[in-house]
């Protein structure tokens, strides 16, 4: 080794090395407080209650914690034959303080949902408990299987077992029309009760074919509000401003006058003769409607990010093309067009995810065949109280939005994201 | 868009054909919110136009509605309206608040963890809004705050600072550091430096970024449904269950104000976006 270079000291003697990382460190936490207050509101109101969608979405504690002694003692059980004595005896006390905390009903509805017919059961089962009528110093497995044919039926007891552990998959299952039958296996449900496959597709279809719309509308306004001189393009801008900064369901609103039967575009498909005036065409209540609705209230969210991407583009790069012989159409095509493409994978990615999650328009405009995968959320959180289903199916939802925008982030990068 | 002279017929068709459809797509973009402005002075209780207002004859239009959404008696809008304007007001404050010092840190070339950081505070703008109303949900449910004003107001900051934190930083990037170390030099400490040196200099980003959150929270519905009892309800979820139930002519002359609110917001933020961008220096 060489001799030892020398420190260099700052005026009070400490290294200068160390000085300067110790400035470093208190820019760092200076920078972090700053930013502190609102992750920390961020992840308290709203990061940890997505994770808590999370947990509430595979939740099935609540039957395990009331049956401890059953599931303890059925660990042992092959699940083939009828369970053993011992068995018996502990779903008994367990059942009995169920029934001192008159919690048996909530049992059998849950139970219920794994197998139908259990409700009857529990019901015939608690009023013998009710009665005394169980001998607990005989045997219990003869007098639980006198109370109802069904415990002496297998399949009930291994719907019990399926329901011990205190996790399920059973709503993102639901949520994919299929459920788990006895044999442990992922099944379909019968073909006329697959509903949610349909609107999960519905969403994708209209997500997709909105965002194509709203790109082949957006991109000629979006070039001309470019390339126009400014005092003209300004103009132009408001048409595209006002309905951004507009309420939505102002916006939707109006869809519903225009496209009600008696509104003004069947009053005009009626004098430009297009359809008799008896025979009015139905645009609202279903996709149509949507799809109009959802296209214009979503467009300026195509045309902003465009319209920012365009404007950077300079001109003389067109003329530049057609100097070296390109025709207009090949200009365009071979230099305009590959620089916009960040703007339009910002415009797409934007328009896209506002679409998968749309869920006010479609209620309104869309009738039955326009609802979403997001009105049946909404369903499910208002209407039928199912808060587990509604969150699994908010996640997978949340799942293909990230894996979108994890692939717009590969393939264009997130920081072109602009607002106007 | 003038052609010159020696264009060939084939593009002077294409040109034109690509003008006509511009028109079209401007015309579908604003018509809609112009069928409203007539309808909301109709005299009579239907949506559609009637043969006196085709024929411009006076007595076919008037104020009925609007005296409606102000005086009718048993009219939600009153208490809608001032609770839309309270929450929003406030959401917006707590946003631009939070969202201007989070920008801060966040600009600073020192900040650690940058990338999932920005990830994380944006992520209410990205996440799809059912699934924010539904996480939102839980976590006022539980904090005993659902059906309240503080409640809405607190979503809405989780809506709107995203918006803030983007203007700002976007404000911030223009940003001439030397001015706070010329200020600090000078003896001033950083709070004084802020609102005397900084604060001014992205005003226009901060303000624009406000509007973004005042229209936000002030438009929302999603969240405010799962979220409001009968005492808070908003414009918008009266215009939501309006329109669910019956589209009233009522909700034309709240939707006419509504545009009037918009149209001057819209001028704000255009007046704001051009002072900003003569601020940074960027002249077009």
């Amino acid at each position: 080794m060489s001799s030892e270079t020398k420190q260099i000291l700052t005026t009070d003697g400490i290294p200068l090395e160390i000085s300067l990382k110790k400035a470093e460190r208190k820019n760092k936490i200076k920078a972090f407080l700053l930013v502190a207050p609102l992750l920390l509101f961020l992840i308290i109101t709203y990061i940890f209650p997505i994770g808590e969608m999370f947990t509430r979405s595979i939740d099935d504690k609540m039957i395990t914690n009331m049956l401890p002694k059953t599931f303890k003692s059925m660990e042992t059980w092959d699940g083939k034959e009828l369970p053993s004595e011992e068995v018996f005896a502990s779903f008994l006390s367990d059942f009995k303080i169920l029934v001192e905390k008159k919690e048996h009903g909530k049992l059998a509805q849950r139970l219920n949902k794994e197998k139908n017919g259990f409700t009857s059961v529990v019901k015939k089962l608690f009023r013998q408990v009710k009665r005394n009528k169980i001998d607990e110093t005989q045997n219990i497995k003869e007098q639980i299987m006198k109370v109802h044919k069904r415990w002496r039926d297998v399949e009930y007891w291994q719907a019990i077992k399926r329901t011990a552990p205190p996790y399920t998959s059973a709503k993102y299952l639901k949520a994919m029309d299929m459920y788990l039958n006895e044999d442990n296996k992922i099944v379909q449900v019968s073909e006329d009760r697959r509903i949610h496959r349909i609107l999960w597709l519905r969403t994708l279809e209209v997500a997709f074919f909105v965002t194509i719309f709203c790109f082949l509308m957006g991109y000629p306004i979006a070039h001309l509000l470019a390339t126009l001189p400014m005092k003209y393009s300004n103009l132009l801008m408001i048409c595209v401003l006002l309905p951004f900064w507009t309420s939505l369901l102002v916006r939707t609103a109006s869809w519903m006058i225009l496209l009600q039967q008696q509104g003004v575009v069947n009053d005009f498909f009626v004098i430009i003769g297009l359809v008799a005036d008896d025979n009015r065409p139905e645009m609202m209540y279903n996709k149509v409607g949507t799809y109009v609705a959802m296209t214009q209230i979503l467009l300026p969210f195509m045309v902003l990010p465009l319209y920012s991407v365009m404007k950077t583009i300079s001109p003389s790069l067109m003329r530049a093309g057609k100097s070296l012989g390109g025709t207009p159409f090949v200009a365009f095509w071979k230099v305009y067009f590959p620089l916009t493409i960040p703007g339009i994978g910002a415009g797409c990615l934007l328009v896209f995810i506002l679409a998968i999650g749309y869920y006010i328009t479609p209620a309104l405009v869309g009738g039955a065949s326009g609802t979403l995968i997001s009105n049946q959320i909404a369903y499910h959180m208002k209407s039928t109280l199912d808060w587990s289903f509604a969150s699994a199916m908010g996640l997978m939802l949340l799942g293909g939005v990230l894996v979108i925008y994890w692939l717009y982030n590969k393939l264009v990068g997130v920081d072109n994201i602009k607002l106007g | 868009m003038a052609l010159p002279k020696y264009t060939e017929t084939r593009y002077r068709i294409w040109h034109y054909f690509y003008i006509a459809i511009c028109t079209f797509v401007f015309f579908f973009l604003i018509a809609p919110l112009f069928v409203i402005f007539p309808l909301s002075f109709n005299a009579e209780e239907f949506l559609v136009f009637s043969e006196g207002m085709k024929n411009l004859d006076p007595d076919a239009f008037s104020l009925r509605w609007y005296k409606d959404m102000v005086y009718g008696t048993k009219n939600p809008w009153g208490l809608a309206a001032k609770n839309s304007f309270i929450i929003a007001i406030f959401a917006t404050l707590g946003s631009v608040i939070l969202g201007t010092v989070a920008a801060l840190g966040l600009s600073s070339r020192h900040m650690p963890f940058k990338g999932i950081i920005m990830a994380t505070l944006i992520s209410p703008m990205i996440v799809p809004l059912i699934i924010s109303g539904v996480a939102i949900f839980f976590f006022m449910a539980k904090a005993g705050l659902a059906a309240t004003h503080t409640g809405i107001v607190l979503a809405h900051i989780i809506l709107g600072t995203p918006f803030v934190v983007i203007t700002v930083t976007a404000t911030l990037s223009g940003f001439d550091h030397s001015v706070t170390r010329a200020a600090a030099s000078l003896g001033s400490n950083p709070v004084n430096t802020f609102m005397k040196v900084t604060l001014p200099l992205i005003l226009p980003g901060v303000i624009s970024g406000g509007l973004f959150a005042f229209v936000t929270s002030f438009d929302e519905v999603v969240v405010v449904l799962f979220l409001a009892g009968l005492e808070n309800t908003t414009i918008p979820v009266q215009m939501w269950t309006g329109l669910r139930e019956q589209l009233s002519p009522t909700i034309l002359a709240v939707a006419t104000c509504l545009i009037v609110l918009s149209t001057l917001i819209l001028i704000s933020a255009e007046l704001l976006r051009r002072r900003s961008e003569r601020l940074r220096g960027i002249n077009r």
